[in-house]
């Protein structure tokens, strides 16, 4: 074949119609419109990615190479991945489930959430595709990933974001030098313009079109989860949904190690997680619908405000098909995920993660994830990037004099007040 | 004046390229069936066989989706600009 090496992939095939495209940067179907993703050669994943060949590998995401869309080795995010999977007792005594994990993207590398991941394979790709300029439509976390991998890849980047986000997120992506563009709108109109924008630019969009390479980055996620329970699925998995994508990939992650012989079929559900200002798919799935109605977001959870989300379709399948559930939570709710899982772990989440806990604290009291049963919840951001959504809700400090006699005093009347 | 219609990057080899299409029609639908009838083959990659927009294609009018107007129902006036979009991940 006088082809040019291209890894472990074969092709970009339309998840609709299956037509087939070269492995360039480009995400839709000229027929149907359907999305891109790529096809890989699992016959030779197979004999590569044995487990003793995973373990010899270094802790990071790219452990499991050959089922990640670069042609060659890496270059950007090779730290990227592997992050914490942390048993929760005292949240699950809370939430009253027998078992649960949490698997803590909030401590991911280097931005702080599970963008890193999708990043770290889209950036690699498009400098094989011969980029130098990287561009994202994002509500926040891919920014701020798309900024700072690029500075380190020495890339230029142009990240675009509706212009109410919070203070935190912004300065995230401006401090690495990024172009930071923010726009009068909703996410769902900002992605509108950057479809056109990245039609008429010859820039590398890593979510649209990169798009193939970068959604497959989320599958990492899965694979982690599975060799950090010791090469078992979990029964249930929580993930929260935006777009529905990374819900999408984690059963697609699942299914490939059970396809290669990795990990043994079991039953397990896969479930999802919105808000409920924000709820199309949940709202779809509670409903018994195969198809979501756009909305306009109002929430909290400003990384999940997805109106119309892309791979809504394919997550209400992937529920369908595992059994598993959706649900949303108020962003009253949303507040007290977040106070369970740092006052309960220590881990202090951002309004996505108050949204998983939420929601799986609702499926688990109406029985949809059974007392008896093990689950784990995907947290995939951080905490301290929106601080705007807490302030004023997480209790007060209270100030007193460098006195010994005034501390005493204070908390002599605060045991009364107690008592 | 007419009605601008942008054209997506994925269908311009029908359009010789044309990334701004001028229509004259009074709905979404009617536009559709007008770039059928000079872009033959332009019309099956919008709308499926019951003639609704595919699911994995979003259409604006002015910016608005259409889903949240009356869909290929929606009327046009003039100067209306009308966008088509895939479907993107998300961010």
């Amino acid at each position: 074949m006088s082809e040019k090496h291209e890894g472990f992939m074969k092709a970009l095939k339309c998840r609709e119609c299956g037509r087939e495209y070269p492995l360039a940067a480009t995400h839709v179907c000229e027929f149907d419109f359907g999305p891109l993703e790529v096809a890989y050669d699992y016959d030779r994943i197979k004999k590569s990615m044995t487990k003793a060949a995973i373990h010899s590998r270094a802790q990071s995401m790219w452990r499991y190479r050959e089922l990640l869309p670069v042609a060659n080795d890496p270059t950007v995010g090779l730290q990227v991945g592997f992050t914490p999977l942390v048993k929760a007792d005292r949240l699950a005594k809370k939430l009253g489930i027998r078992e649960l994990w949490i698997k803590n993207d909030t401590v991911n590398y280097p931005t702080l959430s599970f963008k890193d991941r999708v990043v770290s394979v889209a950036l690699s790709r498009a400098l094989e595709l011969g980029f130098e300029t990287v561009a994202c439509a994002s509500t926040g976390n891919l920014a701020n990933s798309v900024a700072a991998n690029a500075a380190s890849a020495g890339l230029k980047a142009y990240v675009f974001i509706p212009s109410d986000l919070e203070q935190g997120k912004i300065v995230n992506s401006l401090v690495y030098g990024a172009n930071v563009i923010t726009i009068k709108g909703h996410y769902d109109e900002v992605n509108r313009l950057c479809a056109e924008i990245a039609g008429k630019f010859g820039w590398a969009f890593v979510n649209v079109n990169m798009r193939p390479y970068y959604s497959e980055g989320s599958k990492s996620m899965a694979y982690e989860i599975i060799e950090q329970s010791g090469w078992r699925i979990p029964q249930h998995t929580v993930v929260p949904m935006a777009s529905g994508s990374l819900l999408t990939k984690i059963q697609k992650g699942y299914q490939e190690f059970v396809k290669l012989g990795l990990v043994a079929e079991a039953e397990y559900s896969i479930h999802g997680a919105q808000a409920t200002g924000c709820s199309p798919i949940s709202v779809a799935q509670k409903a018994g619908l195969d198809f979501f109605k756009p909305v306009k977001p109002n929430t909290i959870a400003k990384s999940l405000a997805i109106g119309t989300p892309a791979d809504g379709f394919y997550a209400l399948r992937v529920m369908k098909e595992t059994g598993g559930a959706a649900d949303d939570v108020t962003d009253d709710e949303i507040r007290e995920g977040i106070r369970l899982l740092a006052e309960c772990e220590g881990i202090f989440a951002e309004t996505a993660g108050g949204v998983t806990v939420g929601v799986a604290k609702k499926l688990i009291a109406s029985g949809k994830i059974p007392a008896n049963d093990s689950a784990v919840l995907c947290i995939t951001g951080n905490g301290l990037k929106t601080l705007d959504a807490v302030v004023g809700h997480v209790g007060k400090t209270r100030e007193i004099k460098p006195s010994l006699r005034e501390f005493e005093a204070m908390l002599a009347s605060e045991e009364k007040v107690n008592a | 004046m007419a009605k601008k219609v942008r054209i997506p990057t994925p269908l311009r080899k029908l359009t010789n390229n044309e990334e701004l299409v001028e229509v004259n029609a009074a709905t979404i639908g009617e536009a559709i069936t007008e770039l059928q009838s000079r872009y033959p083959g332009i019309a099956e990659r919008l709308v499926d066989e019951k003639g609704e927009v595919r699911r994995f294609v979003n259409v604006y009018v002015n910016e608005e989706d259409i889903r949240f107007l009356t869909g290929s129902q929606t009327p046009l006036k003039d100067g209306d600009e009308i966008s088509i979009i895939p479907a993107i991940a998300g961010g």
